[in-house]
C-alpha cells in the first residue's frame, strides 16, 4: 500500500500567550511506494514523531491529506486505517502473556471479521513464527530480554496484516550489538512480508543501514528525500551533510577567488562560481594523506578505530564542533612526530554551500 | 565480620523492637492470654480459672451478635461501594482537562476537614430537632414522602447515615491514590489499545483495571481493615450508648466491655477483640490470595 502526503501540516498551537504556535510537520508532499521500508530521519523535535502519529491517526492533521494507496484516511479513526505499529517502549500489556498480547488486537475484531478462538490462535503463531518468538508463547513481558520484547511488539503490530507499519524508534532501548540484529531482523521481515513500513529515528546510521528511502527532517519541513547513498553523497544543503555520516563531515570557512576555491591560504580547487564566502564540507574519507596534498592542517595525534584510522588535526578555518577527521586505511603511514599534515581532497566527497541560505553550491 | 555487622544492625533496630515488644507484642500476648482466663480482675490480677468460657459467653451475647452484624453489614457495603465510586470519580477526574485541579481539590476537602464541622455537616443533613426537620427530611417532604428518624429512628434509616457518613469519609483518600494510579499508566498502552481498535470498555477492563489492580488491591485490603474497626464515627452519630441505638460494632463492643456502662469484663473484651483479629486476618488473606492468583 503506498502512502502518499498531499500538504501534510500540523500545528500544535500554543498555550502560553505570547508564543509562536510549533509547526511539528510543515506542508510534507511525497509519496512512499508500495512495499519499501522509509526511514524519517531528523534530529530529536524536528517533528518525525508527530508525522508518525499523523500517519497512524493518533493526531489530526491540521491541513492538508494522507492518502493509503487510493483511499484518504486522512480523517479516519486509527482503528479503521490498518496501521499496525511499534512503540519505543513496546507498550507490551505486562499482566498479558506473549500469546495474549499478540492476539489482543485480533479480540478487538467485530462483526463480520470476527474469528474464532482456534483461528486467532494460529494467526498469533504465525505471528510469531515470523519475528522468531513462538517458544516463549506463554512467558510475560517481564520474563523476555529487551530485544525479544521487540519482537512480540512487532508480532502483535503485524497480527492483523496492517497496510502500514510504523516503527517509533524501535531499536533505541537496545544496546548496541542487539540493536545491529534487530535492524537486520527487521529489515529482514519487512522483506518477507512486504508491509509498506515507516519507522522514525535520530540515528543515522539505523535509518541508512536498513531503508530503502530516507526522508531528512528539520524543524517539521523535510529537507531531503532520496536512496541512503544518493542523499549521503549528494547532500542538498549543510544541514544534510552536517547529519549523515560518522564521522560527521568537516566543514571549513571558505572563499570562492577567480574561480579558484580556498580555505585560508590553500587553494584545494577550481570552481565555476562567482567570487563570494562559501561553507566547505569534507567527508572525512575524502581526505588523503599526501604530502604533496592542498590542505595542510596542525597535525594532533592518530586514532585507532580497528579497520581503519582517523587522523585528527586542527585547521583555524574549521567551524565544525570536534575536530578534524580524516578516516585512512590503517596501513598508511603517518609521521606521529609532524607539526604539521596534508591531505589531497577526493573531489566528490567536497561540497560547497552558500554562507547565508546554506544552500548546495554546484 | 559478617558477625560484627550484624550485631550492629540489630543495636540500630534495638530502639524500634524494644518499643515495638513493650507496646505491641507485650499487650497482643496478654490480650490472647485474658481472653482464655475467666474472669479476669485488673486490680487484683485474678481469675476464676482458663477455658474457653469467654469465646461462649461472647458468641452467646446478644449484644455481640448485634455488633457483628452492624459491623458485616457497614463492610459490606461501605468497602464496594466507596472503591467503585472513588474509582468512577477518578476515571472522570482523569479524562477531564478542564478544572481538572480544581476538582480534585474539591473531592479532596472532605479529607482534611475537621471531623466536628463534618459531624455538624452531618446534623445539618440528618438530625431532627425542635427547630428543623433536617435537610434530607425537607427534601423527603419535599417529594410527598414522610419524615424519617435518621438518628433515633428505625434501623436501617441509621444504617444508611452509618454508611453514607462512612463512604463519605474513605472516599477522598481513594480518590487521591486511584487518581494517580490512573494518571501512571503509561500513555502509550492507551496508544497501542487504539490504534487496535480496542472498545472503551475493553480498554478499561483489560488494561486500566489490570495496570491499576494493585492499588485498587491496596484500597480494598485497608478499605475492610478501616471499616471493621469503624467505632469513633458511630459514637460521633449515635452518641456513647450504642447498645441502646442498636448500633453497636465490635470495637465498641470491646469498648464497652472495658470501660463502658456495663464494663469492666477484660476477659469478654481480650475474646471479642481476638475474634475480631481473626475476622480481619482471614479476610485480609483471603484479599491477599485473590490478588495473587490474578496475577
Amino acid at each position: 500500500m503506498k502512502v502518499v502526503f498531499d500538504h501534510l501540516t500540523k500545528i500544535f498551537p500554543n498555550r502560553t500567550k505570547g508564543k509562536e504556535d510549533v509547526i511539528a510537520v510543515n506542508d510534507f508532499c511525497f509519496e512512499i511506494p508500495d512495499g519499501k521500508l522509509i526511514g524519517l530521519l531528523g534530529p530529536s523535535g524536528c517533528g518525525k514523531s508527530t508525522a508518525l502519529n499523523l500517519i497512524c491517526g493518533l493526531e489530526e492533521a491540521t491541513r492538508g491529506k494522507i492518502y493509503f494507496g487510493d483511499e484518504d484516511v486522512t480523517n479516519l479513526p486509527p482503528e479503521n486505517r490498518g496501521v499496525g505499529m511499534v512503540f519505543q517502549n513496546y507498550a507490551l500489556y505486562p499482566h498479558l502473556t506473549v500469546k495474549q498480547n499478540i492476539m489482543f488486537p485480533l479480540e478487538n475484531l467485530k462483526g463480520e471479521e470476527k474469528m474464532s478462538r482456534e483461528a486467532m490462535e494460529a494467526k498469533a503463531l504465525e505471528a510469531a513464527k515470523l519475528v522468531q518468538i513462538e517458544d516463549y508463547m506463554e512467558r510475560k513481558p517481564s520474563q523476555l530480554s529487551g530485544g525479544q520484547q521487540q519482537r512480540v511488539a512487532i508480532a502483535r503490530a503485524l497480527v492483523k496484516i496492517p497496510k502500514v507499519l510504523l516503527l517509533d524508534e524501535p531499536l533505541s532501548n537496545l544496546d548496541a550489538r542487539l540493536r545491529l540484529q534487530t535492524r537486520e531482523e527487521i529489515r529482514r521481515i519487512q522483506k518477507e512480508t512486504k508491509i509498506t513500513t515507516v519507522f522514525v529515528t535520530h540515528d543515522q546510521e539505523e535509518a541508512m543501514s536498513i531503508s530503502d528511502i530516507i526522508v531528512l527532517m528539520k524543524l517539521g519541513v523535510v529537507q531531503q528525500i532520496g536512496k541512503p547513498q544518493e542523499v549521503y553523497d549528494d547532500p542538498i544543503n549543510l544541514f544534510v551533510a552536517k547529519f549523515l555520516g560518522t564521522p560527521a563531515i568537516n566543514v571549513f570557512n571558505g572563499r570562492i577567488e577567480k574561480h579558484k576555491v580556498y580555505i585560508g591560504a590553500d587553494c584545494i580547487g577550481d570552481s565555476k562560481l562567482s567570487d563570494r564566502e562559501v561553507y566547505i564540507g569534507i567527508r572525512p574519507e575524502g581526505m588523503v594523506v599526501d604530502k604533496k596534498g592542498v590542505l595542510t592542517c596542525k597535525f594532533d595525534r592518530r586514532e585507532v578505530m580497528g579497520r581503519d584510522h582517523s587522523v585528527v588535526c586542527h585547521n583555524k578555518e574549521c567551524i565544525s564542533d570536534i575536530d578534524i577527521r580524516a578516516i585512512i586505511p590503517s596501513d598508511t603511514e603517518v609521521d606521529a612526530n609532524a607539526k604539521t599534515i596534508t591531505f589531497s581532497l577526493k573531489p566528490m566527497k567536497v561540497y560547497l554551500f552558500d554562507k547565508e541560505s546554506e544552500e548546495r553550491l554546484r | 565480620m559478617i558477625n560484627r555487622n550484624n550485631l550492629k544492625a540489630w543495636l540500630y533496630l534495638l530502639p524500634a523492637i524494644a518499643f515495638l515488644a513493650v507496646f505491641m507484642v507485650y499487650p497482643l500476648v496478654d490480650v490472647f492470654i485474658y481472653s482464655f482466663e475467666e474472669g479476669y480482675n485488673f486490680a487484683s490480677q485474678t481469675s476464676f480459672g482458663t477455658g474457653a468460657y469467654n469465646y461462649l459467653y461472647v458468641l452467646h451475647d446478644p449484644y455481640f451478635l448485634q455488633a457483628l452484624k452492624n459491623t458485616f453489614i457497614l463492610v459490606i457495603i461501605t468497602v464496594p461501594l466507596s472503591t467503585g465510586l472513588a474509582l468512577l470519580i477518578s476515571l472522570a477526574l482523569n479524562s477531564i482537562k478542564k478544572l481538572k485541579e480544581l476538582f480534585q481539590t474539591v473531592y479532596f476537602l472532605p479529607y482534611v476537614t475537621n471531623t466536628l464541622a463534618v459531624g455538624l455537616v452531618f446534623m445539618i443533613l440528618f438530625k431532627k430537632t425542635a427547630y428543623s426537620e433536617g435537610l434530607i427530611n425537607l427534601l423527603i417532604n419535599s417529594f410527598g414522602g414522610h419524615s424519617v428518624d435518621f438518628i433515633e429512628g428505625p434501623y436501617w434509616a441509621k444504617m444508611f447515615v452509618l454508611c453514607f457518613y462512612t463512604i463519605w469519609i474513605v472516599l477522598p483518600f481513594k480518590i487521591l491514590i486511584l487518581t494517580s494510579a490512573l494518571a501512571s499508566v503509561n500513555q502509550d498502552y492507551y496508544k497501542a489499545a487504539k490504534i487496535d481498535g480496542t472498545s472503551k470498555f475493553r480498554t478499561f477492563t483489560r488494561i486500566t483495571l489490570p495496570m491499576i489492580s494493585p492499588m485498587l488491591f491496596y484500597l480494598i485490603i485497608t478499605g475492610f481493615i478501616g471499616a471493621f474497626k469503624a467505632y469513633s464515627d458511630v459514637v460521633a452519630i449515635f452518641g456513647v450508648d450504642l447498645n441502646a441505638a442498636g448500633m453497636n460494632t465490635i470495637v465498641g463492643y470491646i469498648y464497652d466491655m472495658l470501660y463502658g456502662n456495663s464494663g469492666g469484663y477484660p476477659s469478654f473484651a481480650s475474646a471479642a477483640a481476638i475474634i475480631l483479629f481473626i475476622i480481619v486476618l482471614t479476610i485480609t488473606v483471603i484479599n491477599l490470595l485473590a490478588s495473587k492468583g490474578d496475577e
